[in-house]
């Protein structure tokens, strides 16, 4: 077990039960804004409510891929602290939500509170499911209620002690959780505000990109810097030059989020699942406005790192190794064939502070996702057998600060620790 | 790395998609089976060549091996520039061959009857060429016992030559083998040893790609097709890559 | 007892070129289409990767991608009289087996044939009289036209992303493409490919002959293109590892990289693999297909039921399945009746290899592509006049050397011995300076009555079925025509500047041990008259309406060019009629 988990647990054991007993002081708001009723005769309302489930990517942890059973709940989600199941929110009486009230769907959708008062884990986003507003959440509730019942009881708390004891949130909940709807900024352009409502509230990018302190909370003041989880990094989407989309404009974004690729990168990894299921289905609009809103983002880097030196035995050998392998596709200079190899040399990702995606798919190779706008799909392929944890850094070294660019050095160890944390993972 | 040999893993791994496959299909009634929306993949996909181990022989008996590592390297013959077949680890490439599905026609048409055809109908022949270098070599140790007074690995380079020409040509009349087809054989055999990929035991350090000037598992050759008429300067890498990928030298 | 499947609207066999052409062409008529293929599922990442692709060894020393013969195969022999014996090893031909089928390992040349190739018989009969052509000789002409397939050469090159430079464009002849092909409505949709050295010498040397060279169309991509359905191909890098190997980075087209990253997502589309046909079945009054049953890994049979039938297996595989359904009479080579089976056809292919002088010639013969090369066409088909020659029929010839792999790329000069220091010597001194084409000459092969396909009275599958059996031999009309086009082939080689030319012209008996293109056809062919052919002008069945035949196996005769371009054009110009006349009227197409 790596020390940042440690930590985490031993944080986590100790506020559980120092705010033990304060959990019944917090209370939780409860939300009956006249006019915002269902009618199931409104069938615009069930159609709103169906992009926003997709907007929200809710079928990513509700459904389990490949079953047709569509909200049924039995996904497993991988959280630092373990693993928490996707509820069924079908209309199902017993097993799904059908016997909820809507002020009780409300509550667990933007509060974090189930219908019989737990309090439930953030792995169900509500922290930031609090900004949407009650008449899109309603919008959601309506459409749910029109799904397919399914009867499949879920446990979703498999959670090891003392995780699994449910009050602990409570302490949790009072270092992090901001009750409250989304408030527009009066000084920021409509486009602006709708890409901040999806991307704060619905679309909860933060929850993969937004770094987490000890106890898995938001860093907020590294808010989109990237942020690794289930073995994959999550990259910085900030507009900055060096590791975030500075050097994307704001059509690139929209290409990316609705086809898996734009001109110079590609969508892999769990990012590939939440275009195919969330983002390619939403409409340019929104997706011009989350670009908007993610170039609004200040960057962080001043001045770009010094690059490794050229001559330095990792760059050499580094660049023999990417004559050798990777240029047939990736090319000479580093820049791919656009919307089918992604360009290194223009790549964020490749310049991340953290390397684990990139040692990930050098090692296990990568499909890139499949979309209707771009349905090829290449695929890289598996490196390793090939290369060993020094040749792997060497490569990786090379690619961060050829043509121009510079990051940090991949280090031999890294390699060497992400390949056995791989093995463990039974990948 | 595990007991298997290579050639054996390479079987599994060369049957495991078929695995895959056949359990995929099974589950047939509830799921559509193969409707898949995206193209099939999984990480570490693809079955490379394993690597052959260090160990000496999985086929060759001693005798076997030292005359088989003698008739490769009059085959081809060590000179100042280039090793033989014997230093290039043509023997070594043969033994792991012959151990693997090769030597047992594995995937070939084995069913009988086997009835001698015309040269046009091809080798009609139940053994495999792991029986065939056995009674082969057998016979040729035989042979040269009784011909030149010792195992063929003893005999002088002269000797070794002359029976050689003598199996090439007909002349040599084995008993329980055919010379001459045991000498294509034994031929092809040396040649993919020299030139196949290193990881495969033989063409050690590249040598017989750099003997010709071929550069090995390279794919992107874009910048060098319009140069005509000139040397292409870079060395040769195989699978598992060559010296400047590794940052220290050794 | 094979168990029932639900019903489909399409069950096609085979998912290979032809399968998946169909298969796109179908489910876009909103129809539910199943394909069933024989072997695994194939592409790049999982089966090719630019990792380990490139291993001469593995794919073309051991056949690694191919069918195993231990699956299936076939029985050979010459002539009539003599017993056929089971092809244990390949060697003349290379079946594919697999998701992709041939489209993944093939070189990637996209010629279309002449517009007199399609009309051979009325040509030749007009232009040189009946009794020009040898008595046995049984060609026919196809029924279809070049005009009408043109449209449908244009489609499938423009999936394909064909690199080339048109010749005839409109009826106007252009500089540098081909002067004798037939019309074309547009521009190849790419460019030609780059040409090394020895490639540009032989075209130079050509050109210095009179002759018209130019660049071979080529199914590997001279530059990034995306096809009409958006699919995405990356530019070819010239690494040597074409035919025989699947490109790993997705620079030759193939099924998977044109065509099923968009048909995998269709929800009225799914495929089997690993699932071999057994049988075409029919009804009672065996006119009409039911569908098909075909056997999984673990030996069950299984019944697919469909409205109709594709068969889009390989050529001999065709063949087979029509005969083990009972569809079509047999072809009887004695009494000269029936027609599944007859006209059966390869290539005549042959070789000259030129030695250079060392110190003045580097050719890397390891940079090259699959569908390389510098060609002429001035000795193919009716191109030129045979009236003062004794046969008919012609190829193209071209310096298309596609590797210098070593293990088979080790030539050495006429007399040097096979082995020992001076056999050493000279491989190292010749490798860089030799010029081995490979397929130079690729010449026409014309039917005949004794040439033909038929089932195997003794050797059998794993499943108990009759193999196929291939009674073939060259006739003097082909081994003519190949004495002659290799004499001009060597007359520009040797104008190259070699300093030895050493001719290899093909030679009797057919020999199944060496190889000599897969390019398989005929058995199955196509036609105006019923008692002359399996198939009417759309590859329909003219037993079985609903039962339509794709792929090489429908040509009358092969044409002096590799197949797969007009096997594109034809099973596009099929469904054209399927999608606008049989599906609205299901029935037969032509009556006669």
């Amino acid at each position: 077990m790596s020390d940042k988990r440690a930590r985490r647990i031993a944080g986590l054991a100790v506020v559980t039960l120092a705010v033990a007993f304060g959990a019944a002081a917090i209370g939780w708001a409860q939300t009956n804004e006249p006019g915002t009723s269902l009618d199931p005769q409104n069938f615009g309302q069930i159609q709103r409510g169906q992009y926003l489930t997709l907007a929200g990517d809710c079928a990513s942890c509700h459904t389990v891929p490949g079953s047709g059973q569509a909200f049924a709940g039995g996904r497993s989600i991988e959280t630092p602290f373990g693993v928490v199941v996707g509820a069924n929110i079908t209309p199902d009486r017993e097993t799904g939500i059908g016997g909820w009230s809507d002020a009780q769907f409300l509550t667990a959708l933007r509060e974090g509170r189930g219908h019989k008062g737990e309090l439930l884990y953030p792995a169900m986003p509500y922290p930031y499911y609090t900004k949407v507003t009650v008449s899109d959440a309603l919008a959601i509730r309506a459409y749910l209620n029109t799904v397919k019942p399914v009867r499949n009881a879920v446990v979703s708390n498999k959670l090891p002690f003392p995780f699994d004891v449910r009050e602990g949130m409570a302490g949790w909940n009072a270092l992090y959780f901001r009750s409250g709807e989304f408030k527009p900024n009066a000084t920021k352009s409509t486009e602006w505000n709708r890409g901040a409502y999806l991307v704060e509230g619905l679309g909860h990018c933060g929850a993969c990109h937004t770094p987490k302190t000890a106890l898995g909370g938001d860093d907020q003041a590294h808010a989109f810097q990237g942020y690794a989880l289930q073995g994959w990094f999550a990259p910085n989407i900030t507009n900055d030059s060096q590791r975030g989309l500075g050097g994307w404009s704001v059509d690139d974004i929209v290409a990316y989020l609705k086809n898996g690729h734009n001109a110079t990168s590609a969508a892999t990894g769990i990012m590939a699942e939440e275009i195919s299921l969330s983002s390619s289905r939403m409409t340019d609009a929104d997706l011009k406005a989350i670009a908007t809103y993610l170039k609004d983002l200040p960057g962080q880097t001043t001045s770009p790192p010094a690059p490794v030196s050229p001559s330095s035995p990792a760059m050499t050998a580094g660049g023999a190794i990417y004559a050798d392998e990777c240029q047939a596709c990736h090319g000479g200079d580093g820049k791919g064939v656009p919307y089918l190899f992604p360009s290194l040399a223009a790549s964020p990702n490749v310049r991340s502070a953290d390397p684990t995606s990139l040692i990930r798919v050098l090692l296990e190779g990568a499909r890139s996702v499949a979309t209707a706008g771009e349905p090829t799909s290449p695929g890289m392929p598996s490196f390793a057998w090939k290369l060993s944890d020094d040749q792997a850094a060497a490569v990786l070294t090379y690619i961060r600060n050829a043509w121009g660019s510079s990051a940090p050095a991949v280090e031999t160890r890294q390699v060497s620790e992400e390949r056995a944390s791989m093995a463990r993972s039974g990948r | 790395m595990d007991n298997a040999t290579g050639a054996e893993r390479l079987n599994l791994q060369l049957r495991r998609r078929e695995l895959l496959g056949s359990v995929a299909f099974l589950l047939i009634g509830g799921t559509a089976v193969g409707r898949a929306q995206s193209l099939p993949w999984q990480p570490d996909a693809g079955s490379p060549p394993p690597a052959i181990g260090k160990e000496p022989w999985d086929f060759f008996e001693p005798g076997e091996a030292a005359a088989v590592e003698a008739l490769v390297d009059r085959l081809i013959p060590p000179d100042p520039d280039t090793p033989g077949g014997k230093d290039a680890g043509c023997a070594v490439y043969i033994d792991r061959q012959l151990a693997g599905p090769y030597g047992r026609q594995a995937g070939l048409y084995l069913s009988p009857p086997f009835i001698k055809g015309t040269k046009e109908q091809g080798p009609q022949d139940p053994d495999g060429p792991a029986v065939q270098y056995r009674k082969a070599l057998a016979a040729l140790d035989q042979y040269c016992r009784k011909e030149k007074g010792g195992p063929f690995a003893s005999l002088s380079d002269a000797d070794k030559d002359a029976i050689i020409g003598d199996l090439e040509s007909g002349a040599a009349k084995l008993d329980g083998a055919d010379g001459q087809t045991f000498f294509r054989l034994l031929l092809q055999n040396v040649r993919e040893g020299f030139f196949a990929d290193p990881i495969y035991g033989g063409n050690r350090d590249m040598c017989g790609w750099r003997m010709i000037g071929y550069p090995g598992a390279r794919y992107d050759y874009r910048e060098w097709v319009d140069r005509h008429n000139e040397r292409y300067p870079h060395p040769p890498v195989s699978f598992t890559g060559r010296a400047d990928w590794n940052t220290h030298k050794t | 007892m094979a168990r029932k499947l639900p019903s489909k609207d399409v069950a096609i066999i085979g998912l290979g070129w032809t399968g998946s052409i169909l298969a796109e062409e179908l489910t876009g008529e909103g129809l539910d289409v199943i394909a069933i293929e024989r072997g695994p599922w194939r592409d790049a990442p999982t089966d090719f990767p630019t990792t380990y692709a490139q291993d001469e060894l593995r794919y073309r020393i051991r056949h690694d991608l191919f069918l195993r013969p231990e699956q299936t195969t076939f029985t050979f022999r010459n002539k009539i009289n003599q017993q056929a014996l089971p092809i244990r090893s390949w060697g003349a031909f290379m079946p594919m087996n697999g998701v992709g089928g041939g489209g993944v390992h093939w070189n990637g040349e996209t010629w279309r044939f002449l517009p007199s190739d399609f009309v051979l018989k009325t040509h030749l009969t007009q232009r040189y009289g009946a009794s020009f052509l040898p008595e046995d000789m049984t060609i026919q002409d196809y029924g279809v036209t070049y005009d009408d397939l043109e449209p449908h050469y244009d489609r499938f090159e423009y999936l394909c992303g064909t690199s080339g430079a048109a010749g005839n464009l409109k009826g106007q002849i252009l500089e540098g493409g081909n002067p004798f092909e037939g019309p074309r409505a547009r521009p190849y949709p790419n460019p030609p490919q780059a040409q090394p050295f020895s490639h540009t010498l032989f075209a130079k040397a050509a050109r210095d002959l009179g002759y018209k060279p130019f660049p071979q169309p080529s199914g590997n991509m001279s530059q990034a293109y995306v096809n009409p359905l958006g699919v995405r191909l990356g530019p070819c890098t010239y690494c040597g590892f074409c035919e025989w190997f699947g490109c790993g980075n997705y620079s030759k087209a193939s099924p998977q990289t044109t065509i099923l990253p968009v048909l995998v997502r269709k929800s009225n589309f799914s495929y089997r693999t690993e699932c071999e046909v057994t049988r075409i079945n029919v009804d009672g009054s065996r006119k009409r297909a039911t569908g098909v049953t075909f056997v999984d890994t673990s030996g069950e049979e299984w019944e697919q039921p469909a409205d109709l039938v594709i068969l889009a297996a390989f050529t001999p595989f065709n063949v087979q399945l029509l005969l083990l359904s009972g569809i079509g009479k047999p072809y009887d080579p004695v009494a000269n009746e029936g027609v599944i089976g007859r006209n059966f056809t390869h290539q005549t292919i042959s070789d000259v290899i030129g030695f250079f002088d060392k110190d003045k010639f580097i050719f890397n013969p390891f940079i090259s592509s699959g569908s390389i090369g510098m060609c002429i066409d001035e000795f193919n088909g009716d191109n030129f006049d045979h009236g003062r020659l004794d046969f008919v029929g012609g190829g193209y010839m071209g310096q298309v050397q596609t590797n210098g792999r070593p293990i088979e790329t080790n030539l050495v000069p006429p007399g040097t011995p096979a082995w020992g220091a001076k056999w050493k010597s000279a491989v190292r001194d010749n490798y860089l300076s030799t010029v081995i084409p490979g397929t130079g000459v690729h010449g026409s092969f014309y039917s005949y009555r004794d040439v033909y396909l038929d089932l195997d009275p003794l050797y059998k599958d794993r499943l108990g079925r009759p193999l196929m059996r291939m009674t073939i031999d060259f006739h003097d009309n082909e081994l003519k025509q190949n004495a002659f086009l290799t004499d001009k082939f060597a007359e520009i080689i040797k104008a190259m500047g070699a300093r030895e030319v050493v001719k290899q012209a093909r030679t009797g008996p057919y020999d199944v041990t060496k190889y000599q293109t897969t390019h398989l056809c005929g058995g199955a062919i196509m036609g105006t008259d019923p008692s002359t052919s399996a198939l009417n002008r759309y590859l329909q069945s003219w037993d079985v309406p609903n039962l339509f035949v794709m792929g090489a196996s429908a040509f009358p005769q092969n044409a002096g060019y590799n197949p797969t371009g007009t096997v594109g054009a034809l099973a596009y110009w099929s469904a054209q009629a399927i999608r606008s006349q049989y599906l609205k009227n299901p029935g037969p197409l032509v009556h006669v």
